[in-house]
Formats: C-alpha cells, sequence, structure tokens
C-alpha cells in the first residue's frame, strides 16, 4: 500500500453527528417512499461507528435506490446498472482501510447486476450491501423485477407475472453468504441495529430491506406492515429463540426431518388445552450454524403457506477477501522479496552485447 | 547441402563424423510444426533462446489452433512456430520458409504450399503411418510417392529414434513419445551449428520439478543432436553470423511479457499501486498471468467474475487512487464499452489494452487482426472521446505501455492500448533499459480542500485526482451528467453542451504534446506508406526491400489513434499516393480520408495472419511502376 493512500483511522477523534452525513443534495425520491427511511437509519448509525466521515465510500448502480449516494455526505459513486458490486469490490481490494457500502435493489442486483451480487457474496469481500427490495422497476415506471410475485400485474405483465420470484436472501444464502438479513423499511426498532450488524460483520454483509414503491407498487408489503395482521404473516428471527409467530407467539416452526410445519405452541394464549406442541419442539433459530441449512430453509419461507421471516438469517465468520489478498502479497514478498523493478526488467534470459 | 532424400531409421556407425560443408547465410526463417500435442510452441520457443544468446536478431510468431488438443493427427490440429533469424535487423518472423520441420503427414499437408522448391524439409517419417496420412487425407505417402522430389528431403524417424534412446529410461510408451520435439530440437541445433550445453541446462531447469522428464528431454535432446551431428543426413550445415547489435543486456521478450513490465514500470516510475482487474481471454490474459506471479511489487490483480466485472472493479481501484488497468481482446473490449462510458464521465485514469484477435464474435481467436481500431475509437454510447494508442512489435509493447499509463494519469482519462495476437505472442530481442533512464510519471492527488471543486481542471484539463480517505473533501461522482464546477448532478442545457465539449478538448489537446512524427525514407516524393501497430516490421522491412531495389518510397507509423498528431496532415501532403496496409478493411485509411479529406490506398489482409514482406513489397512495386490499383 502506498504510503499516501493509508488514511490511518486515528483521525476520527472527533465526534461525528447525523448532520455531517447529509449532503446539500435535495432528496428527490417521491414523498412517502420507503427510501427515505433507509437513508434516515444509515446517517443516523454511521457517525455510531467510530469511522472517520472520509474513510466511508458509497457505491451504487441505477434505480431509485441508486441515488442513494448523492444524498450522503460521504464519498460516493452513482456508477452504472447493476456493477457496483464490482466497482465496490475493486476500491475494496484498493483500499481496504475504507467502509465500502452498496446501494442497491432488487432491478440492479438481481437481474441485471446479479452475476457481481452472487461473486461478491461468493468471495466474501468486505462490502455491506444494503438491497432495497419493492418488488418492482421504479425509475423505468413500473415493469416487474426478479422479486415481483407470480401473477402480479405490471406495466409488462399486464396479463399477470409469470416470472417466478427469487428469495434474494436464499439467493445469498445459496452464494455462500456469511451475513444475511431482512428487514421492513419502515420497523425502525429493527433496522437501526440490524444495519449496525451489517456494518460490523468482516466479510460481505447482505441486507434486504422490504421497501414500500408508493407509485408502481404501493402496498406491496401492507399485509406484512399492518398491526392488525403483521404477527400472523412475519417470523422474527431471534438468535437462539424457537422460531415462533403470531400475536401472543402461539404458533411455531417445527422441522419433521427437512420438511418445516406449522404448529401450536401449547399453553400459549388462545390455544386450547391439551392441544398444541411443547415448546421444545420448536426449531431454534441460530444464526452461527457454521452448514447455515436452517437459514436457507428459512430463505424461502413465503407466503402464504409461511410467515415472512425478519432479521438476521445467518452471521457466521470466515475469511474476509481483502484480508486472504493482503495475505498474497505477504507470501509473495516472501518468496520473491521486495519487488525491484531494475532487477525484473534484466530477468529471464538474458544476454549481453559488448 | 545435397538435394539427395533419404529415409533413416538408424544410426549410423560410431565413426568419425562426416565432414560437411558450411553454408553461411544471410538470413533464414525455419518453421516447426506438428500435432497441437507435439510440444511445436515450446521447441520454437527454445530454438529462440538459442539464436538469441549466440546474439542473432530474431523475430517470431506463433500459429497455433484454438482447440488445446485437438484429435491427433488432424489438420486442423496443426500448431506451428516460425522464427527469421539473422545477422543483424529482423523486421518479421519471415515470409515463407527456408526450412520447414514437419511432425507428421498433418502438418505436412497444411504448410507445404507455402514451402519453395528446393527448401529443405525435415519431418518425422514415423508419424507417417497408414492412419495418420488417412487423417491428413494422404491417399499415398508423399515420403515414398516422390511428390516431394523437388525438396531437399531429410526424413528421420524421430518417433523411432526417441523411442529408443529412451528405452530403460522407466517412461511409459507415451511418455516417451512426448520428448520427440527435443529430439526435434537436437537435429535442428546441429544442423543450424549451434551448442546444446546451454540447451541442456534450460532443460534441466525447466523440468526441474519432474526429473525424470527433465533427464528424458535432455536424452532427447543429445540424441537428436548426436544423431544428426554421426549421420550423413546433413550433407551441409547453416552458419547465421550474428553482427552485435547497440552494446546492453538483452532478453528475449514477448508482446504481452513486454506490456506487462510495462505497466510495472509505470507503477514504480510513479509510485503509485498497480491493480489490474481482468477476466481470462485468448490472447490477453498471459498479461494477467505475468503481473499475478509479481505480487511482491506494489500490483493487485483480480480475476474478475466477467468482463464488465474487470474494468469496473479498475474504475473502483483508479478511483481508490491506483494506477488501474484492465486486459481483454476483442469481444471483451465490447462487453466493457458501457463501463468505459462511465469513466469517461468520472474522469478517472485508467488503461483498457485490447490484445485483438481476428474478429467478429470468436472468429479466429488464436490469429490475429487489427479490425478494432473503428471500436477503439467510436464503439460507444454517447459522445465519449478516448485516447487510443498502439504498439508496432513485441518490445514496443513496454514503452506503448508507460506511454498509456503517462496519458491516463496526466490529462484524468482512460486510454486505449491495442496490441494484438500477433505481436502479443511473438518475440524478439529486447535490449533492457536503464531503469534511472526511464522518464517519472507524475501522479498527484489532491489532498487540499481550500478551494476545491472536484470538477475544476487544469491547464491540460484534467480535474483533480481525489481519493476516497481524503479529509475534508467527501463528493459524489457518478455517470449523471454533472456540473463544470462542482460535479453536482446538472440537467441544465448549457451545461451538458459545455461538458461534452471539455471532455473532447482535453482529448484533442494531447496532439499538442506528441512529438513530431518521424518518417523513415525521404521526406517528400512518390509514395508514402502509413502504417499502425504491428503491421510495423512488414511494412519497415518492406520499405528496406524497395529501397535496395531503388525504389523510393517512405514509411510512417503511427504511434497515437486518437488523437492524431498534429503534423499528419502535413506530412501527408508532401507524398502523391499514401498506401495504407492493414490487417482489416481498411479502418485507419478512412479515418486518414476523413482526417486529410484526400485518398488513400488500402492494403488489406484479413487472413488471421500477419502481413508478408513480399506483399507490402509487390503493391510498392505496383504503384511504383504506375499500375493503377483497387
Amino acid at each position: 500500500m502506498n504510503d499516501r493512500l493509508d488514511c490511518s483511522k486515528e483521525s476520527v477523534a472527533v465526534s461525528l453527528t447525523r448532520k455531517d452525513f447529509e449532503s446539500e443534495q435535495d432528496v428527490r425520491w417521491c414523498p412517502g417512499c420507503g427510501d427515505y427511511s433507509l437513508l434516515a437509519q444509515i446517517q443516523k448509525l454511521l457517525p455510531q461507528l467510530g469511522i472517520a466521515r472520509e474513510n466511508f465510500a458509497f457505491v451504487s448502480g441505477i434505480g431509485c435506490s441508486s441515488r442513494f449516494p448523492y444524498y450522503m455526505d460521504t464519498y460516493g459513486m452513482h456508477a452504472i446498472h447493476g456493477r457496483a458490486p464490482a466497482v465496490a469490490s475493486g476500491l475494496k481490494l484498493a483500499r481496504p482501510e475504507l467502509s465500502v457500502w452498496v446501494v442497491t435493489g432488487d432491478g440492479d442486483a438481481l437481474a441485471i447486476g446479479g452475476n457481481h451480487f452472487i461473486h461478491a457474496i461468493r468471495r466474501n469481500i468486505g462490502l455491506k450491501i444494503v438491497l432495497l427490495n419493492n418488488r418492482i422497476y421504479g425509475l423505468t415506471k413500473g415493469q416487474f423485477s426478479p422479486t415481483t410475485e407470480l401473477g402480479e400485474k405490471t406495466k409488462t405483465s399486464p396479463y399477470g407475472n409469470i416470472d417466478r420470484p427469487f428469495s434474494a436472501a436464499a439467493l445469498a444464502l445459496g452464494a455462500g453468504a456469511t451475513f444475511v438479513a431482512r428487514v421492513v423499511d419502515t420497523d425502525l426498532a429493527q433496522l437501526g441495529p440490524i444495519l449496525a450488524r451489517a456494518a460490523a460483520h468482516p466479510g460481505t454483509a447482505f441486507v434486504e430491506v422490504l421497501q414500500n414503491c408508493i407509485v408502481f407498487n404501493d402496498g406491496a408489503y401492507a399485509a406484512l406492515t399492518d398491526k392488525k395482521q403483521r404477527d400472523e404473516l412475519r417470523l422474527v428471527l431471534e438468535h437462539g429463540q424457537p422460531l415462533r409467530f403470531g400475536s401472543n407467539g402461539e404458533r411455531g416452526i417445527r422441522l419433521a426431518g427437512l420438511r418445516p410445519e406449522i404448529v401450536s405452541v401449547a399453553g400459549a394464549p388462545g390455544v386450547p388445552e391439551g392441544e398444541g406442541v411443547a415448546l421444545s419442539e420448536l426449531a431454534v433459530h441460530d444464526e452461527s450454524d457454521p452448514h447455515g441449512s436452517l437459514a436457507f430453509l428459512l430463505a424461502q419461507f413465503a407466503a402464504p403457506e409461511f410467515p415472512l421471516p425478519l432479521g438476521i438469517f445467518r452471521a457466521v465468520a470466515a475469511p474476509a477477501f481483502e484480508d486472504m489478498n493482503a495475505a498474497i502479497e505477504d507470501t509473495a514478498r516472501q518468496q520473491r522479496g521486495a519487488g525491484d523493478l531494475a532487477s525484473l526488467l534484466a530477468g529471464g534470459d538474458t544476454w549481453t552485447v559488448a | 547441402m545435397s538435394g539427395n532424400e533419404q529415409v533413416a531409421t538408424e544410426p549410423p556407425g560410431a565413426l568419425a563424423p562426416p565432414e560437411r560443408h558450411v553454408e553461411e547465410l544471410e538470413r533464414v526463417v525455419i518453421r516447426f510444426v506438428g500435432d497441437s500435442g507435439d510440444g511445436m510452441q515450446l521447441t520454437g520457443s527454445e530454438f529462440s533462446r538459442v539464436i538469441a544468446r549466440a546474439g542473432n536478431a530474431f523475430a517470431t510468431h506463433p500459429d497455433y489452433p484454438s482447440e488445446i488438443r485437438a484429435p491427433t493427427g488432424t489438420l486442423f490440429g496443426v500448431s506451428g512456430f516460425q522464427i527469421q533469424f539473422a545477422a543483424n535487423r529482423v523486421f518479421t518472423s519471415g515470409d515463407a520458409p527456408d526450412v520447414l520441420v514437419a511432425m507428421n503427414p498433418a502438418a505436412l499437408k497444411t504448410n507445404l504450399g507455402e514451402l519453395a522448391r528446393g527448401s529443405v524439409l525435415l519431418v518425422n517419417s514415423g508419424a507417417f503411418t497408414a492412419a495418420n496420412l488417412a487423417r491428413a487425407g494422404y491417399a499415398s505417402n508423399p515420403l515414398e510417392d516422390g511428390s516431394l522430389d523437388s525438396y531437399r528431403l531429410i526424413a528421420v524417424d524421430i518417433s523411432l529414434l526417441t523411442a529408443r534412446a529412451l528405452a530403460g529410461s522407466g517412461l511409459s510408451k507415451k511418455e516417451a513419445d512426448r520428448c520427440k520435439n527435443y529430439f526435434a530440437l537436437g537435429l535442428m541445433l546441429c544442423l543450424f551449428g549451434r551448442p546444446i550445453e546451454g540447451e541442456i541446462a534450460d532443460v534441466a531447469e525447466r523440468f526441474a520439478h519432474i526429473p525424470r522428464f527433465a533427464e528424458a528431454n535432455v536424452t532427447a535432446l543429445r540424441a537428436g543432436y548426436g544423431f544428426a551431428e554421426a549421420s550423413e543426413l546433413f550433407a551441409s550445415t547453416f552458419e547465421v553470423r550474428a553482427a552485435p547489435p547497440q552494446p546492453g543486456t538483452y532478453r528475449s521478450i514477448t508482446g504481452n511479457q513486454a506490456t506487462a513490465l510495462g505497466f510495472v514500470a509505470a507503477s514504480e516510475l510513479s509510485a503509485t499501486p498497480l491493480f489490474l482487474g481482468s477476466y481470462p481471454i485468448t490472447p490477453a490474459t498471459d498479461i494477467l498471468h505475468e503481473l499475478t506471479t509479481l505480487r511482491n511489487f506494489n500490483i493487485t490483480t483480480f480475476q474478475a467474475e466477467d468482463e464488465i466485472a474487470g474494468i469496473c472493479s479498475a474504475i473502483g481501484a483508479a478511483w481508490g487512487g491506483h494506477l488501474a488497468l484492465t486486459t481483454t481482446s476483442g469481444p471483451g473490449m465490447a462487453l466493457k464499452t458501457e463501463a468505459l462510458g462511465l469513466v469517461t464521465m468520472l474522469e478517472l485514469p485508467l488503461v483498457i489494452v485490447n490484445v485483438q484477435r481476428a474478429g467478429p464474435s470468436t472468429g479466429l481467436p488464436t490469429k490475429t487482426e487489427q479490425a478494432d481500431l473503428l471500436q477503439a475509437l467510436y464503439g460507444r454510447h454517447g459522445e465519449c472521446p478516448i485516447p487510443v494508442i498502439a504498439a508496432r512489435s513485441p518490445a514496443d509493447c513496454f514503452d506503448a505501455a508507460l506511454e498509456a499509463c503517462r496519458i491516463a494519469v496526466k490529462y484524468m482519462t482512460p486510454v486505449i492500448l491495442l496490441t494484438d495476437g500477433g505481436i502479443a505472442n511473438a518475440a524478439e530481442p529486447w535490449r533492457v533499459p536503464d531503469v534511472a533512464s526511464l522518464p517519472r510519471i507524475e501522479v498527484k492527488y489532491r489532498t487540499e480542500a481550500d478551494g476545491f471543486a472536484p470538477y475544476a481542471r487544469d491547464e491540460f484539463l484534467a480535474r483533480p485526482w481525489v481519493t476516497p480517505g481524503t479529509p475534508g473533501m467527501e463528493h459524489r461522482i457518478g455517470g449523471l451528467e454533472k456540473d463544470f464546477l462542482s460535479g453536482n448532478l446538472s440537467h441544465d442545457a448549457q451545461n451538458h453542451q459545455r461538458m461534452v465539449e471539455v471532455r473532447a478538448a482535453k482529448v484533442a489537446g494531447i496532439a499538442a504534446e506528441l512529438p513530431p512524427l518521424v518518417v523513415d525514407g525521404p521526406d517528400a516524393g512518390e509514395l508514402l506508406v502509413v502504417g499502425w501497430g504491428s503491421t510495423w516490421g512488414a511494412i519497415a522491412e518492406a520499405r528496406r526491400q524497395a529501397e535496395a531495389a531503388g525504389i523510393a518510397v517512405a514509411h510512417l507509423h503511427l504511434r497515437h489513434l486518437n488523437p492524431l498528431p498534429a503534423d499528419l496532415d502535413e506530412i501527408l501532403a508532401r507524398y502523391r499516393t499514401i498506401l495504407v496496409p492493414e490487417l482489416n478493411l481498411g479502418q485507419l485509411s478512412r479515418l486518414l480520408r476523413e482526417r486529410c479529406l484526400r485518398e488513400v490506398q488500402t492494403l488489406h489482409k484479413v487472413q488471421g495472419r500477419p502481413f508478408r514482406v513480399s506483399e507490402i513489397l509487390a503493391r510498392i512495386k505496383a504503384i511504383s511502376a504506375g499500375a493503377e490499383h483497387e
């Protein structure tokens, strides 16, 4: 690493506030867009991380979500459609001391940028990837995306969508992700802490934010956020806790081999005496399970059959790509000595003419 | 050498070597051809090393199929390696071979057409089995049916003699058979009067990790050499004297090696870490191989998931302050073009190397062409000017890489460096430069926050390079049009025009600092041959031969294709006829016509092969004779 590029973290001493991370740009998302919530939470989180403001970099692709870097008073790049993980990977390799964030959307990350998304995750490079999933193409005004549900009518699926949707979390886990979480944009109690966990995770941290597009797909998550219904439709993941849902925790997930089933929890309010299964029979969430098979199973839960899991699916330790890359440099120097240009140029099979 | 044809399988008795006549030659072209599994590339490059050590000038041209191991004995599986060497100055690997070494019938069939009658033809008769003859489509054995009577045929059962030499070595029949290229190399070293000691040491080193192969290959090499020395096959041997060139240390170098070393040098000379983001593609991958092994320098290499990530990761690294590059060939270049638009908007330094190959699409992936020139200049969306430079020979790739980096960081711009499959894999001697004599490359990152504006420009219209991590200068860049000064988003109509024009003016302004063009030959007159890239050697040699034949012809070779040098118009105006030989359908010709508003003649070739000197010379002679063409 060139000395001139080595910005030390020691310059952090000044205490930063949320205001320090607000750029002068007018925010141009539609009023009521779920993206505002993420912006506010990130601006709130960053001052708490003990990282100097100049050492943050936000990289995005194309789409509504990708306007994000303009609104952050950090270093930022609004790149091209789907390629943010690739740009960010180059930056992180060049400057591993920086805190590099990718803000993306369901079209950007999962359609045009699917390849970069899975390979960044596969390498476990130290990027924080936040995907705002509104299940629609917003910036191009309403076409179906890779997460639009079957049957949905959009501008390009007037007779109903026939493209089966991805589970972004399952895709990330399939690519070997070491940190995967899902959260609803309006759930501030969960969003902040999950972003903080992602920020602290070495390697790739992937956070899917279920975000409401108020113009082209309004209400996509209405049931999930409706106070009357939501407890029946969401499964909040808590490490070390049994998988329970319902307003009184009266239902739970039990595994019959590899097949999950919904059961009533004996003794919970509303469960008739003598019915239900013992709490001890429920599957217990373990985000640190090295095999991650429960996480993968949960990532495929979808309505109407199952409640939608929210929270941290997986958080396991694994070597970060940039650290392994630095180790390669050390190995090369040990094996070959520090590089010397003159001897390199005069290397190989030489002969001298007097 | 006598014209007698012989077929030998038996080594002669251990008598004194027959006396031989030594034929002295000014220059020789040898072509080694065999099955793609026969090791012809290795044989050729080993022979080149021996030639190099003796101080001869040389140039090589490998010609191999895209299949790694095509079915044995087939016409499409033939792999070749050609070398021309001489006392001094060799411009090309030669037109047609003077000596053809053919390891099987398919190799003979596909190459015999280019061998002049009376030339030396060395064949491995052991491979001329009924099955191989049938695979090559021979109805009868050409070694026996008299069809080769007009060549100086030397038929040696290399397969059998190699097997005998290795009997008792413990190698399997198949393993032993794979050593026959070293037997052939031994024969050739004897024929050209070269010592084998250095080569023995090389083989031992090359195969040091598998001692039994090292031993077997040395045995085969010695056996070949000894066989040639003792037998009466060669009635004469050849000598090509070496006339020492400029004093110094020399090495043999391929274009891809020189490109890689050029970038390492640029990194060291600018004290800036190097970053290569790349995806494997023939014939560019060797640059990635080279730089990946040099991680003990200030180098990061990243094998990306695709061509797009190759360039995008490099853009990220350039933003982070690294001297960033991506390497590819034509189809990969096509995939990178969206990102070229981005980096043009970002105004970050980046070098994109296109080792051109014959296209379009997969085309002839292992063969050469120069057909990506217009793509380099224009193949993008929007008004997207990017400087383009080209290397003209393997060793010249070093200087071209340095120049590309210099322009990139000085002007804060992407730069496209064009080489091609012809010079990427070809080798020639390179006089190793003294590091102290190489020009420094100035890189400055802006760290002064006072008065900072992301798109303020210096006298070269370059904007400041500010890397993330610099306190007090946080700002946003991106692909959307930006304000002329602040770099903030701007959809203002006048601002867009201003930005489009300033990006164009910045690149056009590079012409002002280019050194004066140098013309070889008369500085005015009837004919100027204008070339770019790898055609340099063939044009230079054709010019030399034309001059020797009393024809006055000048040669101008362009390094910078965008912007074109400022003195180009004036030079072209001094000649009545302009001839542009190109390995495409006339791309530079088109640029010159547009630039100078005059007619130029194109000599085009798109066969996946470099020009022969004779092809260019014939056109020069025709023009000189006043003949009308095209």
